[in-house]
């Protein structure tokens, strides 16, 4: 077991990060736990948790802003938000049904992974939302970037560059977050039936309509294709219909009920459909939704994809396979023929080990991105090799 | 006075400029290098015309390889580069220097590839921000970013500064419509950041790309992502007694849960210069006005007005009025895009750009007007209220250097305001040489060098645009 560190401030936390470089010891960072799935193990001397760095630092409901301590749960913040009626724009996904954990996700651990939901084709992604950080390098120096309002790249945009990068450029102190008013209203349409081709071009219709379709997911196993519209309630009405003509020509539309269409939402988001899959492998497929079917049918004729869904029009497919260098091999093969990238979500310890997660980058990606690393935290001490080896 | 400081010429290069010439020649393909004094003229400044320096010379490539190999030569030979859009840059983002050479990318402007299904574009990086929504808008889409330049500046400047304008408040800025970019840095080297999906594999340096200023690299290509028009948009004009008023009704409409398309701020002196260039139909009687514009279905569009319209009425608006048609809207974004040029006309000006939390409008309004006075000159304030995002134009007389002085030195005043108040030293910009100086006020030494250290993860002889952004002293190299 691990020594764990879990400092209380964000001088503390320097001083520890500090000690440790100096001592030449590694960190893995750890927020609540509920996302320690992602990326590659890291084998480090000690953990660095941010469960002592707590609480909501700012909140301006008029301005549409939020910072918080990393470790602040996540339904904290969410809660205080649905006070005010406003939202985190990008409806971040839990992992905790996938990896079958039972944490409390935190803030900081939705900024250091990016996680977005199926509100990112409308809303962006985490990493849109994400205006300001404090963070500590691997210096043990703390360092802020961003700010507080929402056109704010003064200087290199350090905060974009921190978001995603699973803790490899250090540990992320404070994060502050544009918001969105809450929709008022919400409405979600089912067409049923449809192949993967047809899914996907529906939903391109009705992503590419003026209507503001807010997620747009195909679930084959389900044979269902939902649509969503967050609008005020006459609006809704409106736009509903409207989209409901819009997609006639792939067959009748049916509006689920409230609780039907936030369940459906919650499962996509979270990935559900695939999570009790006894598949070995679960992957998780960035690509263009034009080429989400072909990449799909190629995988599914080499006997590789098993089961699988689209959320995002088609821009993020989930699937399942068999794992072995085989596997592998062919869809980060097939994922970089259709100029996509893939990530291996869920798989056995030993085989996370062995294998790439993250799409494998060209030699000269790797060298720039070590260089990077290398200039916010020079030893390596901050979850050493998560994302890559040597990043 | 408060002269901009520029880095001293390197003798050694100066003297070297004949060789240099010939090996540039070697490499830029016919047409593409300019040498002559009458024609590297029109490149010594860009936008902020105070400043003018005359590069060494100036090329315009015509591909990505070709601009791999001038950075490749120039990092090979210790040569500073400065790359240029269209040199539309307000911060003096553009601006060269004595012993640089100058990179435009301004013949790449072909679109390469338009894509309904994904809703994206790949351009050459010198294609206008304008050229590209007029490329999709006959099916109906858009490029969202929507600078007041767009007829004239650059993706690559936009993505140089991350741009904004004027309908960031709903659809985001530069950095959040960039799928993709080839970046080709000093060494010659040609990346591929992002693609075209909507999440790019390992560090996000892309979103570190963006607003970067031309000190990583020199983007060559871009993927952007369009954006499907609504149905209808209307701009509504509103009208207040006090700038306060105004600036109160804009942090009280956001704070309504509402988030139009675009709020748009001009105090009299605006309204007045614009209303005289455009005949747009501004209220002339008014002390400052909003310009509000909602999208949607024409009953979409008239209930969120009667919401915005009665949170106007509780800040005592005294003047309301809706666009009636196709010209109207036209013409009332007419008078606003041409605020820069219209104020021109009338007077010098040096435009300010910082961002400041929406509930320190009314305060930051009423202190620019007291600071800008303080100097004895005039102000007028035009900018994108929604997003915090103000402008003040100061006016002074460019031909009177003690005006300049007073001018640079009250811009600087508003700036270290608007961090005081909470928020930046930019807001669409950029830092260019303008603010350079005045980074310490937002970051201190350790958020500096941290930036560095980044900065030269890529470029580590400090080669490109290297006047810019970071203070000139107290750089770190590695």
């Amino acid at each position: 077991m691990s020594e764990v560190f879990a400092p209380a401030s964000e001088a503390e936390a320097c001083d520890c990060i500090a000690s440790a470089r100096s001592d030449k010891r590694t960190l893995e960072i750890v927020g609540g736990g509920t996302r320690a799935g992602l990326g590659r193990p890291v084998h480090a001397d000690a953990v660095l948790s941010t469960q002592g760095l707590r609480g909501v630092t700012l909140y301006e409901p008029a301005e549409l802003v939020l910072s918080a301590w990393a470790g602040t749960p996540l339904t904290e913040i969410e809660a205080l938000l649905a006070g005010k009626q406003q939202i985190l724009p990008f409806e971040p996904m839990d992992h905790r049904a996938l990896y079958g954990a039972h944490g409390e996700p935190t803030i900081g651990a939705v900024a250091a992974c990016n996680i977005s939901g199926p509100r990112r084709v409308r809303a962006g992604a985490a990493r849109d939302s994400l205006i300001g950080v404090r963070f500590v390098n691997g210096r043990g120096e703390a360092v802020k970037s961003g700010g507080r309002v929402m056109k704010n790249v003064t200087g290199l945009d350090l905060v974009k560059l921190s978001c995603g990068a699973h803790g490899t450029l250090g540990l992320l102190s404070e994060v502050t977050f544009k918001l969105l008013p809450a929709p008022r209203g919400s409405g979600t349409l089912v067409l049923e039936g449809l192949n993967d081709e047809q899914a996907i071009a529906v939903m391109a219709l009705a992503l590419g309509s003026p209507f503001e379709v807010s997620a747009a997911a195909h679930i084959p196993s389900q044979k269902r294709t939902l649509l969503r519209i967050e609008q005020a309630p006459d609006s809704l009405t409106y736009r509903l219909e409207a989209l409901t003509g819009l997609a006639k020509p792939f067959g009748p539309a049916r509006r689920l009920s409230d609780s039907e269409a936030h369940e459906a939402w919650a499962n996509a988001r979270d990935a559900a459909p695939l999570a009790d899959s006894p598949a070995a492998a679960l992957w998780r497929v960035s690509i263009a939704p034009s080429r989400a079917s072909a990449f799909v049918n190629g995988l599914r004729t080499q006997n590789i994809a098993q089961d699988w869904f689209y959320d995002w029009g088609g821009g993020l497919i989930w699937l399942t396979s068999d794992l072995d260098w085989r596997q592998s091999e062919a869809i980060f093969t097939a994922a970089a023929l259709a100029k996509g990238h893939a990530m291996l979500v869920r798989a056995p310890e030993d085989a996370r080990a062995k294998l790439p997660i993250f799409q494998p980058q060209p030699e000269a990606m790797i060298t720039l991105s070590a260089r990077v690393k290398a200039s916010m935290d020079p030893d390596g001490i901050l979850n050493p090799g998560r994302m890559y080896a040597g990043v | 006075m408060s002269e901009i400081l520029f880095p001293v010429p390197d003798p050694a290069i100066m003297d070297r400029r004949d060789a240099i010439l010939g090996d540039l020649a070697a490499i830029a393909s016919p047409g593409c290098l300019i040498v002559s004094e009458d024609e590297r003229r029109a490149f010594e400044t860009d936008a902020l015309t105070a400043y003018r320096r005359m590069p060494l010379a100036v090329v315009l490539p015509r591909s990505t390889e070709e601009v791999s190999a001038l950075l490749a030569y120039c990092n090979r030979a210790g040569l500073k580069v400065v790359p240029r859009g269209a040199g539309t840059s307000l911060a003096g983002g553009a601006i060269p220097q004595e012993d640089s050479i100058v990179i435009g990318v301004s013949k790449m402007n072909r679109i390469l590839d338009v894509n309904l299904h994904d809703r994206t574009i790949r351009v050459q990086a010198g294609v206008t921000n304008l050229s590209v929504s007029e490329a999709v808008s006959p099916e109906g889409f858009f490029y969202a970013p929507d600078p007041s330049s767009q007829l004239a500046c650059t993706i690559a400047g936009n993505i140089a500064m991350n741009s904004g304008g004027a309908h960031c408040l709903k659809y985001g800025v530069t950095t959040n419509n960039v799928l993709g970019a080839k970046i080709v840095l000093m060494d010659g080297q040609i990346m591929e950041l992002g693609g075209e999906a909507f999440d790019a594999p390992g560090l996000d340096l892309l979103g570190l790309a963006v607003g970067s200023e031309g000190q990583l690299g020199i983007v060559t290509e871009a993927t952007l992502r369009i954006v499907r028009a609504a149905e209808g948009a209307r701009p509504v004009l509103f009208g207040f007694d006090s700038s306060e008023a105004a600036g109160a009704c804009v942090a009280a409409i956001i704070g309504a849960g509402i988030v139009p398309v675009a709020m748009e701020f001009m105090d009299r002196p605006a309204i007045q210069i614009c209303e005289a260039f455009a005949k747009a139909g501004y209220p002339l009687d008014v002390e400052a006005m909003l310009i509000i514009e909602v999208e949607g279905s024409d009953a979409e569009m008239d209930a969120e007005l009667a919401r915005i319209v009665e949170i106007a009425h509780a800040h005592n608006v005294s003047v309301v009025k809706e666009s009636r048609s196709a010209m109207e809207t036209a013409l009332i974004w007419k008078g606003r895009k041409s605020a820069f040029g219209a104020t021109g006309r009338v007077a010098d000006y040096i435009c300010m750009d910082g961002t400041v939390p929406t509930g320190k409008l009314s305060y930051v309004l009423k202190r620019t007007s007291e600071i800008v006075a303080s100097y004895g000159l005039r102000v007028a304030n035009v900018f994108h209220a929604g997003d915090g995002n103000m402008h003040p134009l100061i006016l002074y007389n460019v031909n009177d250097p003690a005006d300049q002085a007073k001018a640079e030195a009250a811009g600087m005043d508003i700036l270290r305001l608007c961090v005081e108040v909470g928020g930046c030293l930019t807001g669409e910009h950029g830092v260019g040489i303008e603010k350079r100086d005045l980074m310490r006020c937002q970051f201190n030494e350790i958020d500096l060098a941290q930036q560095m250290r980044v900065r030269a993860a890529f470029d580590p002889q400090w080669l490109l645009n290297t006047a810019k952004v970071f203070p000139l002293d107290g750089r770190v190299k590695a």
